[in-house]
Protein backbone atom coordinates (compact mmCIF):
# COMPACT_ATOMS: atom_id res chain seq x y z
CA UNK A 1 0.00 0.00 0.00
CA UNK A 2 1.26 3.45 -0.72
CA UNK A 3 1.94 6.13 1.75
CA UNK A 4 -1.06 8.21 0.92
CA UNK A 5 -2.23 9.70 4.17
CA UNK A 6 -5.80 8.66 3.61
CA UNK A 7 -4.95 5.35 2.10
CA UNK A 8 -7.81 3.00 2.61
CA UNK A 9 -8.11 -0.15 0.58
CA UNK A 10 -5.28 -0.97 -1.70
CA UNK A 11 -7.39 -0.37 -4.76
CA UNK A 12 -7.58 3.38 -4.27
CA UNK A 13 -5.52 5.52 -6.59
CA UNK A 14 -2.45 6.70 -4.74
CA UNK A 15 -2.05 10.41 -4.61
CA UNK A 16 0.81 11.58 -6.74
CA UNK A 17 2.08 13.98 -4.09
CA UNK A 18 3.11 11.37 -1.61
CA UNK A 19 6.74 10.80 -1.02
CA UNK A 20 7.84 7.23 -0.65
CA UNK A 21 8.01 6.25 2.94
CA UNK A 22 7.10 3.35 5.08
CA UNK A 23 4.06 1.56 3.80
CA UNK A 24 1.16 1.37 6.13
CA UNK A 25 0.50 -1.79 7.96
CA UNK A 26 -1.56 -4.20 5.98
CA UNK A 27 -4.90 -4.77 7.61
CA UNK A 28 -5.19 -8.19 9.06
CA UNK A 29 -2.68 -10.57 10.53
CA UNK A 30 0.93 -9.47 10.49
CA UNK A 31 2.33 -12.79 11.59
CA UNK A 32 1.10 -16.30 11.21
CA UNK A 33 0.73 -16.96 14.88
CA UNK A 34 -1.47 -15.56 17.59
CA UNK A 35 -2.46 -16.53 21.07
CA UNK A 36 -5.36 -18.53 19.70
CA UNK A 37 -3.20 -20.51 17.31
CA UNK A 38 -0.66 -21.18 20.03
CA UNK A 39 -3.41 -22.62 22.19
CA UNK A 40 -4.71 -24.69 19.29
CA UNK A 41 -1.21 -25.84 18.50
CA UNK A 42 -0.57 -26.93 22.08
CA UNK A 43 -3.89 -28.73 22.22
CA UNK A 44 -3.07 -30.43 18.92
CA UNK A 45 0.27 -31.62 20.30
CA UNK A 46 -1.42 -32.96 23.41
CA UNK A 47 -4.06 -34.69 21.28
CA UNK A 48 -1.42 -36.25 19.05
CA UNK A 49 0.36 -37.54 22.14
CA UNK A 50 -2.90 -38.98 23.43
CA UNK A 51 -3.57 -40.49 20.01
CA UNK A 52 -0.19 -42.17 20.01
CA UNK A 53 -0.85 -43.48 23.50
CA UNK A 54 -4.32 -44.77 22.74
CA UNK A 55 -3.71 -45.85 19.18
CA UNK A 56 -0.42 -47.65 19.74
CA UNK A 57 -0.48 -48.75 23.37
CA UNK A 58 -3.83 -48.83 25.09
CA UNK A 59 -6.18 -49.95 22.35
CA UNK A 60 -6.07 -53.67 21.59
CA UNK A 61 -5.23 -55.23 18.25
CA UNK A 62 -8.17 -56.21 16.14
CA UNK A 63 -9.22 -59.84 15.91
CA UNK A 64 -9.26 -59.86 12.12
CA UNK A 65 -6.84 -57.15 11.13
CA UNK A 66 -4.38 -57.40 13.99
CA UNK A 67 -2.23 -54.29 14.34
CA UNK A 68 -3.26 -52.89 10.97
CA UNK A 69 -6.37 -51.58 12.62
CA UNK A 70 -4.27 -48.87 14.23
CA UNK A 71 -3.91 -47.20 10.87
CA UNK A 72 -7.64 -46.62 11.00
CA UNK A 73 -7.12 -43.98 13.68
CA UNK A 74 -5.22 -41.73 11.31
CA UNK A 75 -6.48 -42.88 7.92
CA UNK A 76 -10.13 -41.97 8.35
CA UNK A 77 -9.56 -38.60 10.06
CA UNK A 78 -7.09 -37.56 7.37
CA UNK A 79 -9.56 -38.57 4.65
CA UNK A 80 -12.15 -36.37 6.34
CA UNK A 81 -9.66 -33.49 6.53
CA UNK A 82 -8.94 -33.99 2.83
CA UNK A 83 -12.63 -33.68 2.00
CA UNK A 84 -12.96 -30.66 4.27
CA UNK A 85 -10.05 -28.89 2.60
CA UNK A 86 -11.53 -29.53 -0.84
CA UNK A 87 -14.91 -28.20 0.19
CA UNK A 88 -13.27 -25.12 1.67
CA UNK A 89 -11.40 -24.51 -1.59
CA UNK A 90 -14.49 -24.86 -3.72
CA UNK A 91 -16.61 -22.76 -1.39
CA UNK A 92 -14.00 -20.04 -1.08
CA UNK A 93 -13.50 -20.01 -4.86
CA UNK A 94 -17.22 -19.52 -5.38
CA UNK A 95 -17.28 -16.74 -2.84
CA UNK A 96 -14.24 -15.11 -4.41
CA UNK A 97 -15.94 -15.11 -7.80
CA UNK A 98 -18.88 -13.40 -6.13
CA UNK A 99 -17.15 -10.94 -3.83
CA UNK A 100 -13.66 -10.63 -5.30
CA UNK A 101 -12.12 -10.04 -1.91
CA UNK A 102 -8.58 -11.18 -1.30
CA UNK A 103 -9.43 -13.18 1.80
CA UNK A 104 -11.43 -15.80 -0.07
CA UNK A 105 -8.61 -16.23 -2.54
CA UNK A 106 -6.17 -16.88 0.28
CA UNK A 107 -8.61 -19.27 1.94
CA UNK A 108 -9.04 -21.24 -1.28
CA UNK A 109 -5.29 -21.60 -1.63
CA UNK A 110 -4.90 -22.62 2.01
CA UNK A 111 -7.66 -25.21 1.70
CA UNK A 112 -6.14 -26.86 -1.36
CA UNK A 113 -2.65 -27.00 0.06
CA UNK A 114 -3.73 -28.43 3.39
CA UNK A 115 -5.98 -30.87 1.53
CA UNK A 116 -3.01 -32.09 -0.48
CA UNK A 117 -1.08 -32.84 2.71
CA UNK A 118 -3.96 -34.93 4.00
CA UNK A 119 -4.39 -36.56 0.60
CA UNK A 120 -0.81 -37.77 0.85
CA UNK A 121 -1.41 -39.09 4.37
CA UNK A 122 -4.63 -40.77 3.25
CA UNK A 123 -3.01 -42.50 0.29
CA UNK A 124 0.04 -43.52 2.28
CA UNK A 125 -1.87 -44.99 5.21
CA UNK A 126 -4.36 -46.51 2.82
CA UNK A 127 -1.75 -48.44 0.91
CA UNK A 128 0.09 -49.43 4.10
CA UNK A 129 -3.25 -50.73 5.29
CA UNK A 130 -3.79 -52.54 2.03
CA UNK A 131 -0.57 -54.50 2.29
CA UNK A 132 -1.55 -56.72 5.24
CA UNK A 133 -5.28 -56.59 4.58
CA UNK A 134 -5.50 -57.03 0.82
CA UNK A 135 -2.02 -58.39 0.29
CA UNK A 136 -1.04 -55.56 -2.02
CA UNK A 137 -0.13 -51.90 -1.71
CA UNK A 138 -2.34 -50.84 -4.53
CA UNK A 139 -5.62 -52.18 -5.70
CA UNK A 140 -8.10 -50.72 -8.14
CA UNK A 141 -10.57 -50.10 -5.42
CA UNK A 142 -13.02 -47.32 -6.20
CA UNK A 143 -12.10 -45.15 -3.24
CA UNK A 144 -8.39 -45.60 -3.70
CA UNK A 145 -8.56 -44.79 -7.39
CA UNK A 146 -10.73 -41.74 -7.03
CA UNK A 147 -8.57 -40.46 -4.17
CA UNK A 148 -5.58 -40.75 -6.49
CA UNK A 149 -7.42 -38.73 -9.14
CA UNK A 150 -8.40 -36.16 -6.54
CA UNK A 151 -4.74 -35.84 -5.59
CA UNK A 152 -3.92 -35.17 -9.23
CA UNK A 153 -6.65 -32.52 -9.35
CA UNK A 154 -5.19 -30.84 -6.27
CA UNK A 155 -1.69 -30.94 -7.68
CA UNK A 156 -2.96 -29.31 -10.88
CA UNK A 157 -4.74 -26.61 -8.93
CA UNK A 158 -1.64 -25.83 -6.89
CA UNK A 159 0.53 -25.88 -10.02
CA UNK A 160 -1.68 -23.17 -11.47
CA UNK A 161 -1.44 -21.22 -8.24
CA UNK A 162 2.35 -21.37 -8.26
CA UNK A 163 2.64 -19.70 -11.66
CA UNK A 164 4.26 -16.33 -11.86
CA UNK A 165 1.29 -14.46 -13.22
CA UNK A 166 -0.49 -11.22 -12.80
CA UNK A 167 -2.16 -11.77 -9.39
CA UNK A 168 -5.63 -10.86 -10.62
CA UNK A 169 -5.47 -13.13 -13.63
CA UNK A 170 -4.17 -15.92 -11.46
CA UNK A 171 -6.96 -15.43 -8.96
CA UNK A 172 -9.61 -15.64 -11.69
CA UNK A 173 -8.21 -18.81 -13.18
CA UNK A 174 -7.56 -20.41 -9.80
CA UNK A 175 -11.08 -19.58 -8.69
CA UNK A 176 -12.66 -21.22 -11.74
CA UNK A 177 -10.44 -24.25 -11.25
CA UNK A 178 -11.14 -24.35 -7.52
CA UNK A 179 -14.86 -24.06 -8.12
CA UNK A 180 -14.69 -27.16 -10.31
CA UNK A 181 -12.64 -29.15 -7.80
CA UNK A 182 -15.44 -30.79 -5.82
CA UNK A 183 -17.81 -31.29 -8.79
CA UNK A 184 -14.94 -32.90 -10.72
CA UNK A 185 -14.22 -35.19 -7.83
CA UNK A 186 -17.87 -36.18 -7.48
CA UNK A 187 -18.09 -37.06 -11.19
CA UNK A 188 -14.84 -39.03 -11.06
CA UNK A 189 -15.86 -40.79 -7.88
CA UNK A 190 -19.29 -41.80 -9.18
CA UNK A 191 -17.94 -43.14 -12.44
CA UNK A 192 -15.07 -45.00 -10.80
CA UNK A 193 -17.41 -46.63 -8.29
CA UNK A 194 -19.68 -47.69 -11.09
CA UNK A 195 -16.75 -49.00 -13.08
CA UNK A 196 -15.38 -51.06 -10.21
CA UNK A 197 -18.76 -52.36 -9.12
CA UNK A 198 -19.31 -53.81 -12.57
CA UNK A 199 -15.96 -55.49 -12.67
CA UNK A 200 -15.42 -56.54 -9.10
CA UNK A 201 -17.36 -59.59 -8.04
CA UNK A 202 -16.79 -59.23 -4.34
CA UNK A 203 -16.47 -55.93 -2.57
CA UNK A 204 -13.16 -55.53 -0.90
CA UNK A 205 -12.77 -55.22 2.78
CA UNK A 206 -13.96 -51.79 3.74
CA UNK A 207 -12.40 -49.51 6.27
CA UNK A 208 -15.33 -49.42 8.64
CA UNK A 209 -15.06 -52.09 11.24
CA UNK A 210 -17.47 -52.01 14.11
CA UNK A 211 -15.46 -50.80 17.04
CA UNK A 212 -16.01 -50.33 20.70
CA UNK A 213 -14.23 -49.76 23.98
CA UNK A 214 -10.68 -48.51 23.84
CA UNK A 215 -10.68 -48.69 20.07
CA UNK A 216 -13.61 -46.32 19.97
CA UNK A 217 -11.80 -43.95 22.31
CA UNK A 218 -8.71 -44.13 20.11
CA UNK A 219 -10.79 -43.36 17.03
CA UNK A 220 -12.41 -40.40 18.75
CA UNK A 221 -9.04 -39.08 19.90
CA UNK A 222 -7.89 -39.45 16.30
CA UNK A 223 -10.75 -37.32 15.02
CA UNK A 224 -10.07 -34.72 17.69
CA UNK A 225 -6.33 -34.59 17.01
CA UNK A 226 -6.81 -34.26 13.27
CA UNK A 227 -9.48 -31.61 13.68
CA UNK A 228 -7.04 -29.57 15.78
CA UNK A 229 -4.14 -30.11 13.40
CA UNK A 230 -6.34 -29.21 10.44
CA UNK A 231 -7.53 -26.01 12.10
CA UNK A 232 -4.01 -25.05 13.08
CA UNK A 233 -2.65 -25.69 9.58
CA UNK A 234 -5.52 -23.85 7.92
CA UNK A 235 -5.08 -20.75 10.06
CA UNK A 236 -1.37 -20.61 9.50
CA UNK A 237 -1.55 -21.37 5.79
CA UNK A 238 -4.27 -18.78 5.35
CA UNK A 239 -2.14 -16.18 7.04
CA UNK A 240 0.90 -17.06 4.98
CA UNK A 241 -1.17 -16.59 1.82
CA UNK A 242 -2.49 -13.34 3.19
CA UNK A 243 0.97 -12.04 4.01
CA UNK A 244 2.23 -13.11 0.58
CA UNK A 245 -0.44 -11.00 -1.03
CA UNK A 246 0.47 -8.11 1.25
CA UNK A 247 4.16 -8.47 0.45
CA UNK A 248 3.37 -8.42 -3.28
CA UNK A 249 1.45 -5.23 -2.81
CA UNK A 250 4.13 -3.61 -0.67
CA UNK A 251 6.80 -4.34 -3.28
CA UNK A 252 4.64 -3.11 -6.11
CA UNK A 253 3.61 0.04 -4.33
CA UNK A 254 7.16 0.81 -3.27
CA UNK A 255 8.32 0.46 -6.85
CA UNK A 256 5.48 2.67 -8.05
CA UNK A 257 6.26 5.32 -5.48
CA UNK A 258 9.94 5.26 -6.34
CA UNK A 259 9.22 5.73 -10.04
CA UNK A 260 6.79 8.51 -9.23
CA UNK A 261 9.30 10.36 -7.10
CA UNK A 262 11.83 9.95 -9.88
CA UNK A 263 9.44 11.57 -12.29
CA UNK A 264 8.81 14.44 -9.90
CA UNK A 265 12.45 15.07 -9.16
CA UNK A 266 13.83 18.03 -11.14
CA UNK A 267 15.40 16.66 -14.29
CA UNK A 268 18.49 18.81 -13.78
CA UNK A 269 19.58 16.94 -10.70
CA UNK A 270 21.57 13.98 -11.92
CA UNK A 271 23.11 13.24 -8.53
CA UNK A 272 21.55 11.71 -5.45
CA UNK A 273 20.62 8.29 -6.68
CA UNK A 274 19.75 7.29 -3.15
CA UNK A 275 16.49 5.50 -2.96
CA UNK A 276 15.24 5.93 0.53
CA UNK A 277 12.21 3.85 0.05
CA UNK A 278 13.36 0.45 -1.09
CA UNK A 279 15.03 -1.08 1.92
CA UNK A 280 12.50 0.01 4.45
CA UNK A 281 9.58 -0.66 2.19
CA UNK A 282 10.60 -4.22 1.67
CA UNK A 283 9.93 -5.04 5.29
CA UNK A 284 6.40 -4.75 6.50
CA UNK A 285 5.61 -2.10 9.02
CA UNK A 286 5.37 -2.61 12.73
CA UNK A 287 3.29 -5.65 13.36
CA UNK A 288 -0.26 -5.11 14.34
CA UNK A 289 -1.75 -7.29 17.00
CA UNK A 290 -3.05 -10.10 14.86
CA UNK A 291 -6.66 -10.95 15.07
CA UNK A 292 -7.41 -14.31 16.52
CA UNK A 293 -9.55 -16.04 13.97
CA UNK A 294 -8.85 -16.93 10.39
CA UNK A 295 -12.08 -15.58 9.02
CA UNK A 296 -11.21 -13.74 5.85
CA UNK A 297 -11.65 -10.05 6.32
CA UNK A 298 -13.41 -8.28 3.54
CA UNK A 299 -10.72 -6.30 1.87
CA UNK A 300 -11.30 -5.30 -1.70
CA UNK A 301 -8.76 -6.88 -3.92
CA UNK A 302 -6.59 -4.82 -6.12
CA UNK B 1 -25.70 -17.09 -28.95
CA UNK B 2 -25.92 -19.67 -31.72
CA UNK B 3 -25.10 -17.08 -34.35
CA UNK B 4 -21.98 -16.13 -32.41
CA UNK B 5 -21.13 -19.78 -32.00
CA UNK B 6 -21.39 -20.39 -35.74
CA UNK B 7 -19.17 -17.39 -36.40
CA UNK B 8 -16.46 -18.53 -34.01
CA UNK B 9 -16.65 -22.16 -35.12
CA UNK B 10 -16.43 -21.03 -38.74
CA UNK B 11 -13.40 -18.94 -37.96
CA UNK B 12 -11.58 -21.74 -36.13
CA UNK B 13 -12.35 -24.24 -38.87
CA UNK B 14 -11.29 -21.78 -41.55
CA UNK B 15 -7.98 -21.31 -39.78
CA UNK B 16 -7.62 -25.08 -39.63
CA UNK B 17 -8.50 -25.42 -43.32
CA UNK B 18 -5.76 -22.97 -44.17
CA UNK B 19 -3.07 -24.00 -41.70
CA UNK B 20 -3.87 -27.75 -41.74
CA UNK B 21 -2.21 -28.30 -38.37
CA UNK B 22 -4.66 -31.00 -37.30
CA UNK B 23 -4.60 -32.71 -40.65
CA UNK B 24 -0.86 -32.60 -41.20
CA UNK B 25 0.42 -33.03 -37.66
CA UNK B 26 -2.16 -34.26 -35.19
CA UNK B 27 -3.65 -36.97 -37.41
CA UNK B 28 -0.29 -38.51 -38.35
CA UNK B 29 0.67 -38.37 -34.69
CA UNK B 30 -2.47 -40.29 -33.74
CA UNK B 31 -1.78 -43.00 -36.31
CA UNK B 32 1.79 -43.16 -35.13
CA UNK B 33 0.60 -43.83 -31.58
CA UNK B 34 -1.47 -46.74 -32.91
CA UNK B 35 1.67 -48.17 -34.47
CA UNK B 36 3.64 -47.67 -31.26
CA UNK B 37 1.04 -49.58 -29.27
CA UNK B 38 1.50 -52.35 -31.79
CA UNK B 39 5.22 -52.42 -31.06
CA UNK B 40 4.69 -52.24 -27.30
CA UNK B 41 2.06 -54.98 -27.10
CA UNK B 42 2.89 -58.00 -29.14
CA UNK B 43 0.24 -58.15 -31.91
CA UNK B 44 0.36 -61.93 -32.12
CA UNK B 45 -0.82 -62.77 -28.67
CA UNK B 46 -4.21 -61.16 -28.70
CA UNK B 47 -3.28 -58.53 -26.15
CA UNK B 48 -3.75 -55.83 -28.74
CA UNK B 49 -7.16 -57.12 -29.67
CA UNK B 50 -8.39 -57.20 -26.11
CA UNK B 51 -6.95 -53.77 -25.33
CA UNK B 52 -8.24 -52.12 -28.50
CA UNK B 53 -11.01 -50.01 -26.91
CA UNK B 54 -8.68 -48.64 -24.24
CA UNK B 55 -5.84 -47.97 -26.66
CA UNK B 56 -8.22 -46.26 -29.06
CA UNK B 57 -9.47 -43.86 -26.43
CA UNK B 58 -6.07 -43.19 -24.91
CA UNK B 59 -4.90 -42.26 -28.41
CA UNK B 60 -7.92 -40.02 -28.87
CA UNK B 61 -7.21 -38.26 -25.57
CA UNK B 62 -3.56 -37.68 -26.38
CA UNK B 63 -4.34 -36.36 -29.82
CA UNK B 64 -7.14 -34.26 -28.38
CA UNK B 65 -4.60 -32.61 -26.09
CA UNK B 66 -2.71 -31.43 -29.14
CA UNK B 67 -5.83 -30.23 -30.91
CA UNK B 68 -7.06 -28.44 -27.78
CA UNK B 69 -3.74 -26.74 -27.16
CA UNK B 70 -3.86 -25.57 -30.75
CA UNK B 71 -7.42 -24.32 -30.34
CA UNK B 72 -6.54 -22.37 -27.20
CA UNK B 73 -3.48 -20.95 -28.87
CA UNK B 74 -5.57 -19.39 -31.61
CA UNK B 75 -6.87 -16.93 -29.03
CA UNK B 76 -3.43 -15.71 -28.08
CA UNK B 77 -1.99 -14.37 -31.29
CA UNK B 78 -2.47 -10.78 -32.36
CA UNK B 79 -4.57 -9.83 -29.37
CA UNK B 80 -7.49 -12.01 -30.39
CA UNK B 81 -8.56 -12.24 -26.77
CA UNK B 82 -8.97 -8.47 -26.55
CA UNK B 83 -10.69 -8.40 -29.91
CA UNK B 84 -13.15 -11.03 -28.71
CA UNK B 85 -13.80 -9.02 -25.59
CA UNK B 86 -14.51 -5.92 -27.65
CA UNK B 87 -16.53 -7.71 -30.27
CA UNK B 88 -19.70 -7.97 -28.16
CA UNK B 89 -19.92 -11.66 -28.99
CA UNK B 90 -21.52 -13.56 -26.15
CA UNK B 91 -18.87 -15.45 -24.17
CA UNK B 92 -21.11 -18.50 -24.07
CA UNK B 93 -21.36 -18.29 -27.85
CA UNK B 94 -17.60 -18.09 -28.18
CA UNK B 95 -17.29 -21.13 -25.92
CA UNK B 96 -19.83 -23.14 -27.87
CA UNK B 97 -18.23 -22.12 -31.16
CA UNK B 98 -14.76 -23.15 -30.10
CA UNK B 99 -16.15 -26.39 -28.71
CA UNK B 100 -17.92 -27.16 -31.97
CA UNK B 101 -14.79 -26.52 -34.00
CA UNK B 102 -12.69 -28.77 -31.77
CA UNK B 103 -15.43 -31.40 -31.78
CA UNK B 104 -15.48 -31.39 -35.58
CA UNK B 105 -11.71 -31.89 -35.69
CA UNK B 106 -11.90 -34.63 -33.07
CA UNK B 107 -14.69 -36.39 -34.91
CA UNK B 108 -12.61 -36.48 -38.08
CA UNK B 109 -9.70 -37.77 -36.05
CA UNK B 110 -11.84 -40.49 -34.49
CA UNK B 111 -13.06 -41.69 -37.86
CA UNK B 112 -9.48 -41.89 -39.05
CA UNK B 113 -8.40 -43.73 -35.90
CA UNK B 114 -11.37 -46.04 -36.23
CA UNK B 115 -10.24 -47.04 -39.70
CA UNK B 116 -6.74 -47.45 -38.33
CA UNK B 117 -7.94 -49.70 -35.52
CA UNK B 118 -9.96 -51.85 -37.91
CA UNK B 119 -7.03 -52.27 -40.25
CA UNK B 120 -4.14 -52.49 -37.79
CA UNK B 121 -5.74 -54.19 -34.79
CA UNK B 122 -8.37 -56.19 -36.61
CA UNK B 123 -11.29 -54.76 -34.66
CA UNK B 124 -14.74 -55.73 -35.84
CA UNK B 125 -17.15 -52.78 -35.81
CA UNK B 126 -20.36 -54.76 -35.44
CA UNK B 127 -22.54 -52.52 -33.29
CA UNK B 128 -22.10 -49.41 -35.36
CA UNK B 129 -24.94 -47.52 -33.66
CA UNK B 130 -23.43 -47.80 -30.20
CA UNK B 131 -19.97 -46.99 -31.53
CA UNK B 132 -21.14 -43.83 -33.24
CA UNK B 133 -23.22 -42.65 -30.29
CA UNK B 134 -20.32 -43.25 -27.93
CA UNK B 135 -18.02 -41.32 -30.23
CA UNK B 136 -20.46 -38.43 -30.42
CA UNK B 137 -20.97 -38.19 -26.66
CA UNK B 138 -17.29 -38.62 -25.85
CA UNK B 139 -16.27 -36.08 -28.49
CA UNK B 140 -18.58 -33.45 -27.07
CA UNK B 141 -17.40 -34.29 -23.55
CA UNK B 142 -13.73 -33.96 -24.46
CA UNK B 143 -14.30 -30.82 -26.53
CA UNK B 144 -16.27 -28.94 -23.87
CA UNK B 145 -13.95 -29.85 -21.02
CA UNK B 146 -10.91 -29.21 -23.12
CA UNK B 147 -12.10 -25.83 -24.33
CA UNK B 148 -12.82 -24.78 -20.77
CA UNK B 149 -9.44 -25.92 -19.47
CA UNK B 150 -7.72 -24.56 -22.55
CA UNK B 151 -9.07 -21.14 -21.64
CA UNK B 152 -7.73 -21.64 -18.12
CA UNK B 153 -4.18 -22.09 -19.34
CA UNK B 154 -4.20 -19.94 -22.45
CA UNK B 155 -1.60 -17.22 -22.48
CA UNK B 156 0.60 -18.98 -19.94
CA UNK B 157 4.14 -19.85 -20.83
CA UNK B 158 3.70 -23.31 -19.36
CA UNK B 159 0.40 -24.10 -21.04
CA UNK B 160 1.66 -27.14 -22.97
CA UNK B 161 2.70 -28.88 -19.78
CA UNK B 162 -0.06 -27.57 -17.56
CA UNK B 163 -3.01 -28.46 -19.80
CA UNK B 164 -2.51 -32.25 -19.59
CA UNK B 165 -2.00 -32.06 -15.84
CA UNK B 166 -5.26 -30.19 -15.36
CA UNK B 167 -7.32 -31.90 -18.03
CA UNK B 168 -6.48 -35.60 -17.90
CA UNK B 169 -7.69 -36.27 -14.33
CA UNK B 170 -10.95 -34.54 -15.18
CA UNK B 171 -11.33 -36.67 -18.30
CA UNK B 172 -10.84 -39.95 -16.41
CA UNK B 173 -14.61 -40.67 -16.42
CA UNK B 174 -14.71 -40.11 -20.19
CA UNK B 175 -11.94 -42.62 -20.69
CA UNK B 176 -13.69 -45.14 -18.45
CA UNK B 177 -17.11 -44.67 -20.04
CA UNK B 178 -15.98 -44.62 -23.65
CA UNK B 179 -13.73 -47.64 -23.19
CA UNK B 180 -16.45 -49.71 -21.51
CA UNK B 181 -18.99 -48.77 -24.16
CA UNK B 182 -16.56 -49.71 -26.93
CA UNK B 183 -15.75 -52.99 -25.21
CA UNK B 184 -19.43 -53.82 -25.08
CA UNK B 185 -19.89 -52.88 -28.72
CA UNK B 186 -16.92 -54.92 -29.92
CA UNK B 187 -17.94 -57.88 -27.80
CA UNK B 188 -21.38 -57.81 -29.37
CA UNK B 189 -23.22 -57.03 -26.13
CA UNK B 190 -24.50 -53.50 -26.73
CA UNK B 191 -26.91 -53.62 -23.79
CA UNK B 192 -23.88 -53.34 -21.46
CA UNK B 193 -22.62 -50.32 -23.35
CA UNK B 194 -25.58 -48.00 -23.41
CA UNK B 195 -25.43 -47.03 -19.70
CA UNK B 196 -21.84 -45.92 -20.22
CA UNK B 197 -22.97 -43.91 -23.19
CA UNK B 198 -25.46 -42.25 -20.87
CA UNK B 199 -22.66 -41.41 -18.46
CA UNK B 200 -20.76 -39.75 -21.31
CA UNK B 201 -23.83 -37.76 -22.29
CA UNK B 202 -24.38 -36.55 -18.72
CA UNK B 203 -20.71 -35.59 -18.51
CA UNK B 204 -20.94 -33.67 -21.79
CA UNK B 205 -24.02 -31.77 -20.66
CA UNK B 206 -22.52 -30.93 -17.25
CA UNK B 207 -19.33 -29.51 -18.66
CA UNK B 208 -21.09 -27.70 -21.49
CA UNK B 209 -23.11 -25.80 -18.92
CA UNK B 210 -20.09 -25.20 -16.67
CA UNK B 211 -18.01 -24.01 -19.61
CA UNK B 212 -20.67 -21.71 -21.01
CA UNK B 213 -21.07 -20.13 -17.57
CA UNK B 214 -17.37 -19.82 -16.74
CA UNK B 215 -16.01 -18.79 -20.12
CA UNK B 216 -17.08 -15.17 -19.76
CA UNK B 217 -15.29 -14.85 -16.43
CA UNK B 218 -12.14 -16.32 -17.91
CA UNK B 219 -12.30 -14.12 -20.98
CA UNK B 220 -12.77 -10.97 -18.94
CA UNK B 221 -10.48 -11.80 -16.07
CA UNK B 222 -7.20 -12.51 -17.72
Amino acid sequence: MTATPTAGPAGGPPSPTSTPSRPEAHPGPASTGSRATRVIGLLALVAIGLLALYGLVISPADAEMADAVRLYYIHVPSAICLALGCFITTGASALWLRRRSAGWDALAEAGAEVALVFAAITLLTGSLWGRPTWGTYWTWDARLTSTAVLTALLVGYLALRRLDLDPDARSVRAAVLGLLLVPNFIVVNRSVEWWRSLHQESTLFRLDPAIEGDMLVAAMVGYLAFALVFTWLMIHRFRVAWLEQAADRVDLDAALAARRSEAQAPPSAPSAPTEPSEPSAAAPAAPVEPSGAATPTEVPSR
Amino acid sequence: MWRDATLVAGRDLRIEARSRVTLHQVAPFALLVLLLFGFALDPDRGVLERATPGLYWVTVLFSALLALARSAKLEEADGVRDALRLSALEPAGVFVGKTLAVAAELAALEVLLGIGVVILYGADPAEIGLLLTTCLAATVAVATTGTLYGALVSGLRVRETLLPLLLLPVLAPVLIGATRAFEAALAGTPADGWPWCGLLAVFAVLYSVAGALAYGTLLEGS
